[in-house]
């Protein structure tokens, strides 16, 4: 983090040719998807046992999927991502994974 | 069919205090679960959902690397359920078993019966009426088998 009294100047980079966005770096990210059948208790007791997230998280990420049909439940690298879709399908969520921006 | 069913003793095992009709279910429908996921029945494809939408050939190296690992976990689940519900006590591991039969028979039933999300109560006049009643006797028994487990996680959780 930078405090007060530095000053960075910006440095100019030129935009990649073509179409396709190569940067290895850019995070995918886990997405499930609201569907009929599973209760909601048992989303979050899905999301706290795979992910350590709290109750209060897990509860939340539940509702946004619940009320806007999806929440992004985690993000990080590709081969990451796909053992979360996997481990969320173990638990008959359904699961997309996509990349971000 | 009312009550808590799920105990644990001292020991942190677990004792399910099942009524024998419903072992008697929970001996049934894992079976007839089993000859649909064993032989990928049309119904079963909601147990194998898709994890790329928009890149077929992603997708299909996803199906061809994962598609057996997860056959073979919800089969191992039908049979934790199959094979321990005579059982006095059992452990962790096999009521997580149990969560997840419980699950793939909801996701089965669910599926042929088209259910809504808000579905809540059964028309007696409605001709799947037996099935509604199974359906919604599962999903209470998983809320229990939910509560029972969740009692055993940090509340806090492990990570922000």
């Amino acid at each position: 983090m930078t405090g007060p009294g530095t000053e960075v100047q910006p440095v100019e980079v030129d935009a990649p040719e073509g179409g396709e966005d190569v940067r290895p770096d850019r995070p995918w990210q886990v997405i499930v998807w609201n569907d009929p059948i599973n209760l909601m208790s048992y989303v979050t007791f899905v999301f706290q046992k795979l992910f350590g997230y709290s109750k209060d998280k897990a509860t939340k990420l539940m509702l946004d999927v619940h009320h806007k049909g999806r929440a992004v439940v985690s993000s990080g690298p590709r081969e990451r991502a796909e053992l979360d879709v996997f481990r969320l399908h173990e638990h008959g969520l359904w699961a997309t994974m996509e990349r971000s921006g | 069919m009312t009550g808590r069913r799920f105990w644990r003793d001292r020991h942190g095992r677990i004792r399910p205090g099942l009524e024998d009709p419903e072992r008697d279910l929970l001996r049934m429908l894992p079976q007839q679960a089993r000859e649909l996921v064993d032989h990928d029945d049309p119904s079963a494809k909601r147990l194998f959902p898709v994890a790329y939408t928009d890149d077929d050939a992603a997708q299909a190296d996803y199906a061809q690397m994962m598609g057996g690992s997860l056959l073979d976990h919800h089969q191992h689940a039908l049979d934790t359920l199959m094979s321990t519900i005579d059982e006095t006590t059992i452990d962790i591991d096999d009521l997580n078993g149990w969560l997840g039969a419980v699950e793939v028979l909801r996701l089965l039933l669910g599926t042929q019966l088209d259910v809504s999300e808000d579905f809540t109560e059964i028309d007696p006049g409605d001709p799947r009426v037996d099935q509604l009643t199974v359906y919604q006797y599962l999903s209470m028994l998983q809320n229990e088998i939910v509560d029972t487990l969740a009692a055993g996680l940090p509340r806090k959780g492990t990570t922000s």
